[in-house]
């Protein structure tokens, strides 16, 4: 039964519920204020950025969020640990599967069952959550092709999108929201087949990215639009919390899969790309978008390798039951703990307090990649032209719901 | 060559009713805003991507309220949304209409109990048209919502009948 | 570092007193210390050659709730390049929650201290734009504490389902 109109409208409440910062008095000449979003093609959703500019020129950026604040930390408060695995997906729901791991990993490490967890498991655990790394760069590449004037990687990254898609549907149900991992454990062990339909998948994907590589990352009036655009210097990186693609397209050789070595990543051969300038400047838009271009091909490579772990040393065997050390009741005992893993976007953290007496945390506090990573957004653009900013804000590859949680 | 092309070059005559042209116009290229909340805008991208292909149905998504036709509520509105979606809605021309996508636009969705900033439902900032649910809603069942929007449409009429039956019920009663 | 130097360092360059207790239960294991001390503290364990805590991962709120009345704010830290981690906690009173910025040392405490304003009302002396960050600017109340109640209607809407 739909409900009755209740919005009481009234011309002044978009300046209530969200005032602007800068007032149009106290403007000099040739200032102006101009709002982008939070309905805007190139803000990535809900994002409104106040911009004072003069004339074409970028002086200060004021970003404007919580217009998606779904109350993820009051939802973890009231809900058994279990039970979140959900919200947490609704976090960050292009990378799903990651945030998921991290959460799981947490909640492990503190019932202290992280060390007994399968290998079997746990290899699943990182091939699905590669597969949705490259579906997040994926979406993160072609829409930012899209935001500077070049729809085919939009279409091109979606179409290749669509089959991993396909793939983490067939293993868990759904296309993108999926609460496959587990605490313990994970839903289902993979349906039978899908070891040699990924692998097929793989030697598919591989001519893809060097395509989009050629169509994008090597095309001129890309290179013009990103190279010496937004550099940012690794100290002021490090100082604003910036982590993931972004640090390490600074130069950082900073990735949370090598320097925490969770799960079974020490195990598995991988490089971590770091950006080197060769377009403009260290730390540009271009040497962002390269490390997250080059981070699809080793996700490949640890796909291929998680594949060969499954169908050999770990294969699939009858009596194997992803489920049998999932707790009841997962009760941990008191104690603080913070977990980071790196997401996509940079490093996830849950800070967890528990009681001891619940089952139900007492304070679950999520530590957004997206929502650091924008806090710089300010400092790439000042000086730039509108245009830029564009440039900037794509290159930062938010998910507004991880923004706001 | 269409049925319709034929049609106009055997005599360069087509006759219809006027309820009939306009609702054909219509719902053959119903324009959604460009515009999505939270995750359920991703499979709104998805549906227009190549796999699923909105752009056969007429269905072109374009960025700026004013040209809109359609306004697909993909994901979740917050407090602080339901004033700009209220203006959006606002600033949309004659005919409207409004797709709440989702189970969060619906009713609020997995928000519904403790989500202290999620508007329960869509429906109370504004009259929506057509509910698709899911969470998210896979594109083809967005495809579906469409359609069953196209339904709607073709069933209108310019001169509103039963607005007219209405308003001579309340003269009858009133004499 | 291990957590044992790490403090032994800090209590031999700052004074015994300035560590108030630690939680060795805590991963990290963290120290707890006056809130009139942070900015000391905290520029300490920045600048220090030998502990270099150049990335602050993450600020958390807490309400303890009205039994303890007490309100925490836990500082996450860690050094890249010397790996090693360490939690830093605060206890501050529930009646009138203050404690001071660190935008002066770290640039990302700007908008995670404003989130913690906003969800706990914590209110943060010296923070250049303190405003509201997730909320809309007039909603009533501060929604993760312990006792919060949610306002009725917003704009004529039902806030509850």
């Amino acid at each position: 039964m739909a409900n009755q109109v209740q919005y009481i409208f009234d011309q002044e409440n978009l300046r209530k519920s969200a005032p602007q910062k800068f007032k149009s008095e106290d403007l000099k000449r040739e200032e102006m204020i101009i709002n982008i979003g939070p309905q805007h093609p190139s803000t990535h959703g809900v994002l409104r950025l106040e911009v004072l500019a003069k004339g074409e020129e970028v002086i200060e950026v004021v970003p404007h969020l919580g217009y998606l604040h779904r109350c993820f930390e009051k939802h973890a408060e009231k809900l058994p640990y279990n039970q979140i695995i959900p919200f947490v997906d609704r976090m960050d729901y292009l990378a799903a599967m990651n945030t998921e791991h991290a959460y799981a990993m947490g909640v492990e490490r503190m019932l202290g069952i992280d060390k007994i967890i399968p290998k079997r498991v746990e290899y699943i655990r990182v091939l699905v959550a590669e597969l949705n790394r490259l579906a997040s760069h994926f979406i993160a590449l072609g829409s930012y092709g899209m935001d500077i004037g070049a729809v085919t990687a939009f279409f091109w990254m979606t179409r290749d999108r669509e089959h991993i898609v396909r793939l983490l549907e067939w293993a868990s149900g759904a296309r993108m929201l999926y609460n496959y991992i587990w605490v313990g454990g994970l839903f289902y062990d993979l349906p039978v087949g899908f070891e040699e339909r990924c692998l097929e998948f793989t030697t598919y994907l591989k001519p893809k990215i060097k395509e989009l590589e050629r169509v994008v990352i090597d095309n001129k009036i890309f290179i013009d639009r990103t190279a010496n655009v937004g550099v940012l210097p690794v100290d002021l990186a490090i100082n604003y919390g910036i982590t993931g693609p972004m640090l390490r397209g600074s130069g950082l050789k900073y990735d949370l899969r090598k320097v925490d070595g969770y799960s079974v990543y020490p195990e598995i051969d991988f490089d971590i790309p770091v950006g080197k300038g060769e377009a403009g400047t260290l730390g540009d838009c271009w040497d962002r978008t390269w490390v997250r271009v080059q981070e699809c091909y080793e996700s490949v490579k640890i796909i291929e390798q998680c594949l060969e772990k499954l169908t050999g040393e770990h294969k699939r065997t009858r009596d194997f039951d992803p489920r049998a050390l999932a707790p009841k009741k997962i009760r941990p005992k008191a104690q603080d703990f913070y977990i980071r893993a790196e997401n996509p976007k940079g490093e996830t953290g849950f800070f967890f307090r528990a009681d001891g007496r619940s089952d139900v945390p007492f304070r679950c506090k999520a530590r957004g990649a997206s929502f650091v990573n924008l806090s710089i957004i300010n400092e790439l653009s000042k000086g730039g032209l509108i245009s830029d900013l564009i440039a900037v804000i794509g290159s930062i590859d938010i998910v507004l719901g991880e923004v706001d949680r | 060559m269409g049925l319709l092309d034929r049609n106009i070059q055997k005599g360069g005559i087509v006759i219809s009713k006027l309820d009939d042209l306009i609702n054909w116009a219509r719902l053959s290229s119903m324009w959604p805003m460009a515009f999505g909340t939270a995750c359920c805008a991703i499979e709104f991208m998805g549906a227009q991507s190549t796999p699923y292909d909105l752009d056969r149905f007429g269905i072109v998504p374009f960025a700026s309220p004013r040209q809109a036709d359609v306004m697909i509520v993909a994901g979740t509105v917050t407090f602080k949304m339901a004033d700009r979606v209220r203006r959006l809605y606002e600033q949309m021309a004659e005919p409207r209409y409004v797709v709440s996508m989702g189970s969060c636009s619906n009713c609020g969705g997995p928000y519904w109990e403790h989500g202290y900033h999620v508007v329960k439902g869509v429906d109370r900032i504004i009259p929506v048209d057509v509910y698709v649910p899911g969470c998210p809603p896979r594109p083809e069942a967005l495809i579906g919502g469409l359609l069953k929007l196209q339904e709607k449409i073709r069933q209108e009429t310019i001169v509103a009948p039963k607005a007219i039956e209405k308003l001579l019920e309340k003269k009858a009663k009133v004499a | 570092m291990n957590f044992e130097q790490i403090l032994t360092h800090i209590k031999t360059s700052l004074g015994e007193g300035v560590i108030l207790s630690t939680d060795e239960n805590a991963s990290p294991k963290a120290i707890i210390i006056h809130a009139e001390n942070l900015v000391e503290v905290m520029g300490f364990l920045q600048k220090d050659n030998q502990l270099y805590f150049d990335s602050l991962s993450c600020i958390t709120g807490l309400d303890n709730g009205s039994e303890a009345n007490t309100m925490e704010m836990i500082y996450n830290l860690y050094s890249i390049p010397f790996d090693h981690h360490l939690m830093v906690k605060v206890e501050l009173s529930r009646e009138k929650p203050a404690i001071d910025s660190l935008c002066g040392l770290w640039k990302t405490a700007d908008w995670q201290e404003r989130e913690v304003y906003d969800m706990y009302g914590i209110h943060i002396n010296n923070h250049p734009d303190l405003r509201r960050i997730l909320m809309p600017a007039d909603w009533e109340g501060f929604p993760l504490r312990k006792d919060y109640q949610e306002q009725e209607y917003y704009r004529g809407i039902k806030v509850e389902y």
